[in-house]
């Protein structure tokens, strides 16, 4: 097992190095010129502003030097400058980070938790109406678009209902919590502000449903699955020879075994979660990276575009290489070395 | 498992089965679903009373006997428009997941076979594809060769075909070695020869299996792409681009209603027949 | 050895462990599938009652059904009693006995330890079920002295183990010790040895043996090896499609079968001393559930098969501790059955 970390985590850059060129050679594929982003209309017009914006953000210079020049900043950390906000796109990132991650946190608890009890439900009560129900909700999780649930959501729970507040993650009139890991969530719970707690966990209610319907959903079949698989083996009719309770059988024995090919899945759900952050983001005008991202594509931005891309390549590779690490470590009869 | 397990009883009375084992409701609903958006998007401009591009009505009407889904900001009729989306999003995603299948079972094939050199670097480029979340994929292309549905499609394919590579790969690697392949080399067929006539007619059904789910998430991803505003531009009446419209009119909330579900029924269609068919090819698998 | 006695004579008190017309229905089509079709059945203390037939004939689904853990599904009637009470019917009182007075180990013990768990967190939850009082290091102290009892090698060592590290024969060992964990008064054994190499068959036999002399527990052995039930058994029960055909105290049915079943079945039997006879397969198979014969079940395949066989069932009828179903078994006579000579199958 130590061999296949190594080799995986050795892969690890070799993808990214991949991922970075990709990324790269498809940002300078343009058809639309960048430089009428930078400058404006009105500006092309002037070739002294061109040239200096050329210079400025090294567009004269062949391809190949610019790949060179920008994997070598890669390295330091530095993914270029935005050309629509003008600062560093990994300044930009980071700011936008824990609003990204908050939500993300949310929705896979909501996924997680809910997708567990859903299956192990589903499975206890096979063919009944637990069952079907638990497989329905599972279904419409992960067939329902992302951008559409978010707006019924909000429709139905915030204008129709008024339990929710509406899109936004803390009201326009409160000011943020001080900053300690960006989350408003703990940090208004920190800093003792009890209201703005409230607001800020209200309004990551409906975003984190939305968006954790889709893991919810997946978890929820591939529990059932799994669940229904292990509780036809023998130790588990062993284990009610032991005069264990059913509760105790479900549980300690059949969820145990089961998890492990769940595992697999919470890191594969990653990658929804990325895709569903970039929509949902959008429909409860959330400010995180997806609305960056959104912003930056339509923008023609491609220091933007490039930097988001190759975090969330990063990011989805070390998840993967995580989960699997984990799944080797979950299950005893994997062998080490 | 101990003799506690129920001896296979042959009942003496079998109850007549007109219905094959795979067929099952859900399966019969997705057919049914699919088959209504392909009727649709063939015919609908011979029975719609309204023009999906022309004002219909006054703009934002709730729904009602003459618009039963309402009419939009510029007072096109919903359901109309929605029905006429069938014809973009239908179209893409076969052309979208044929080309990706085409483009991704070659290179899978001539991996497996092949082995060696080829694989190596096949199969990387898969990785490398694969490591991007999808539709940051998409957006960095779409955005690189500009909006339109036409680009978006390019997108979409670029993140679609490594999964296909790797199923035919599998396949190939698995059929490879097996008998009827080693006699046809051994009578001195050529290489292509060997992976066109015996290998590839039976490494199909993991395919088919994908590419037809595969069909109602590029649905899905069209409308994500169009809802950012990376693929169908207005005034097209595709799924993505109305329910952004309908983001903007948000009490308004017809307009987004009838390409949701238009949506969504398209998922589950394709969801329900690829899981028939999966049935279909191997009975012991599934839940 | 304890005195086995005449169990239909007025006892002094009633055998510890006993089945009366237990019926076990699956769920199915008119009205479900009968696998087990009025067994009685009974152990005492000390003594090894061992449970015969083929697969399908039941034999599993009884003990199975006795101890409870046949699932909602499948209806069971009849009486189980413990030391002269009835628990069938009480499934809460009934899970509560499992694992603390009646044990069952079981035949793959790969299949039937928790792959994910330590052995030794097994047994000690084994122990910890019946009794919250324990802590985690007494009953792992407890764990590790019981895998000593069974003479698994550093025991210690091993209860920090996963199954898949042990040998075939110590998983056995562990699954023995799980079992003993509460001091159980019922060891039910499904075919404790099929799934092991014959020399490990052999120590597995020796230990439950060990543990039935020094504990006095009353051992029920199912299996489908003759070969054992001679071995360690003092009694056995013959069950043939859901029902017991003949019940003797062992010496008896291998040297005085009183039913065909059993007879044929020893004729199948290699021997190793005496005259190397050819062996007798017994045509045909058992039937399944829902294709048993009228009459006698065994009559299709039964070499001296009469008219009335195929119509009347025969009624388990004792004389003395021998009983057998069987029209053409004449128990008080004790003559033995008009079998055929060697080959002479019908």
């Amino acid at each position: 097992m130590l061999r296949t970390i190594v080799r995986r985590l050795i892969a690890v850059p070799l993808l990214l190095l991949g991922v970075v060129t990709i990324a790269f050679l498809l940002s300078n594929m343009t058809k639309g010129d960048p430089l009428v982003a930078i400058v404006g209309e009105r500006q092309m017009t002037n070739p002294e502003v061109v040239a200096a914006a050329k210079a400025r953000w090294g567009l004269d210079r062949p391809l190949p030097e610019r790949y060179l020049v920008y994997v070598g900043n890669l390295l330091t950390g530095d993914l270029g400058t935005s050309f629509r906000t003008k600062r560093p796109v990994a300044q930009d990132l980071m700011v936008r980070l824990p609003a990204t991650l908050e939500l993300v946190i949310a929705a896979m608890i909501v996924g997680i938790v809910g997708g567990i009890s859903l299956g192990v439900a589903a499975a206890h009560f096979r063919d009944k109406g637990m069952d079907h129900a638990a497989r329905v909700l599972a279904l419409l999780g992960s067939s329902v678009p992302v951008f559409w649930s978010g707006l019924l959501m909000l429709y139905v729970f915030s204008v129709l209902l008024g339990w929710l507040p509406g899109p936004g993650r803390l009201d326009p009139r409160m000011a943020a919590p001080p900053a300690v890991t960006g989350f408003y969530t703990v940090d208004a719970l920190l800093a003792g502000d009890l209201p703005a707690f409230v607001d800020a966990a209200r309004r990551l209610v409906l975003p984190a449903i939305v968006l954790g319907w889709a893991v919810l959903g997946i978890i929820t079949r591939l529990v059932r699955a799994s669940m229904l698989d292990v509780l036809g083996q023998d130790y588990i009719l062993a284990a009610r020879s032991k005069g264990a309770t059913e509760r105790r059988v479900l549980f300690n024995h059949a969820l145990r075994n089961a998890m492990i090919p769940t595992l697999t899945i919470i890191g594969f759900s990653f990658a929804y979660l990325i895709t569903g952050a970039v929509l949902t983001e959008a429909v409860f005008s959330w400010p995180g990276i997806g609305t960056y991202a959104v912003d930056a594509a339509r923008a023609l931005d491609y220091p933007a575009i490039i930097g988001v891309t190759i975090v969330g390549g990063a990011a989805f590779l070390l998840t993967n290489l995580v989960t699997d690490v984990a799944y080797a470590l979950a299950d005893p009869r994997v062998k080490l070395g | 498992m101990t003799d506690a397990t129920l001896p296979a009883a042959t009942p003496a009375v079998r109850r007549r089965r007109t219905r094959p084992q795979w067929l099952t409701l859900p399966v019969i609903i997705g057919i049914a679903i699919i088959a209504f958006w392909v009727i649709v998007a063939v015919t609908v401009p011979l029975w719609t009373p309204y023009d999906p591009l022309m004002i219909a009505g006054r703009r934002l009407q709730p729904p009602s006997a003459a618009h039963w889904l309402g009419t939009d900001a510029l007072g096109r009729d919903v359901l109309v428009r929605t029905l006429y989306g069938a014809r973009y999003s239908l179209p893409i995603a076969v052309i979208v997941v044929a080309v990706a299948v085409a483009i991704g079972s070659a290179l899978g094939a001539i991996a497996g076979y092949l082995g060696g050199l080829a694989d190596s670097v096949i199969m990387r480029l898969v990785d490398v594809t694969l490591a991007f979340p999808p539709i940051l994929l998409a957006m960095a292309v779409t955005a690189a060769l500009g909006p339109g549905l036409d680009n978006a499609a390019i997108a979409m394919v670029a993140v679609s075909w490594p999964v296909y590579a790797r199923l035919m790969r599998a396949q190939v690697l698995s059929l490879r070695g097996r008998e009827h392949v080693e006699a046809a080399i051994a009578a001195g067929a050529s290489r292509p020869r060997v992976l066109i006539r015996h290998i590839l007619p039976l490494a199909w059904s993991p395919t088919l299996v994908n590419a037809t789910m595969d069909l109602g998430q590029i649905v899905l991803l069209a409308a994500s792409l169009s809802f950012i505003g990376l693929g169908a531009l207005p005034p097209t009446p595709e799924w993505g681009q109305m329910i952004s419209e309908g983001a903007v009119h948000f009490y308004s909330w017809w307009i987004a209603f009838g390409p949701g579900m238009a949506i969504l029924s398209m998922v589950l269609g394709f969801s329900f027949v690829g899981d028939g068919l999966r049935d279909l090819f191997d009975p012991r698998s599934g839940t | 050895m304890s005195a086995v006695g005449t169990a239909s004579a007025a006892a002094a008190r009633p055998p510890l462990f006993e089945v009366r017309d237990l019926r076990v229905v699956f769920p199915g089509p008119a009205g479900g599938l009968e696998a087990v079709s009025g067994v009685d059945l009974s152990v005492d203390r000390g003594e090894v009652l061992a449970v015969v037939g083929e697969s399908g004939s039941g034999k599993s689904v009884t003990m199975l059904a006795a101890m409870g853990l046949t699932g909602p599904a499948v209806k069971v009637t009849g009486s189980v009693k413990l030391d002269g009470e009835d628990y069938l019917g009480r499934p809460e009182a009934l899970r509560r006995l499992r694992g603390k007075r009646m044990a069952m180990i079981f035949q793959d013990p790969m299949t039937a330890l928790n792959p994910v768990m330590t052995v030794g967190a097994q047994i000690t939850e084994m122990i910890r079920i019946h009794d919250r009082s324990v802590s985690q290091r007494q009953a792992m102290k407890k764990a590790v002295d019981l895998l000593a009892l069974v003479a698994v090698p550093f025991p210690e060592r091993r209860a920090a183990q996963y199954p898949h590290e042990f040998s075939g024969g110590m998983r056995q060992r562990a699954m023995i010790a799980m079992a003993m964990a509460n001091d159980p008064e019922v060891l039910i054994a499904d075919e404790p040895t099929t799934a092991l190499d014959v020399t490990i068959q052999a120590q597995i036999i020796e230990l439950l043996d060990g543990l039935r002399r020094e504990r006095g527990l009353a051992l029920v052995l199912i299996t489908h090896d003759l070969g054992i039930v001679a071995g360690l058994a003092d009694r056995v029960a013959i069950l043939y499609a859901g029902r017991v055909v003949e019940r003797a105290p062992v010496r008896e049915a291998y040297y005085r079968p009183a039913h065909p079943y059993t007879a044929s079945l020893l004729k199948a039997l290699p021997s190793l001393e005496g005259d190397r006879g050819r062996l007798v397969p017994i045509d045909g198979s058992p039937p399944g559930l829902a294709a048993r014969p009228p009459g006698c079940s065994f009559h299709p395949r039964c070499p001296i098969a009469v008219p009335r066989c195929s119509v009347e069932r025969p009624a388990l009828i004792a004389v003395g501790d021998h009983a057998a179903a069987c029209h053409l078994a004449d128990l008080s006579a004790r003559t033995p059955l008009p079998m055929p000579a060697a080959g002479g199958a019908r």
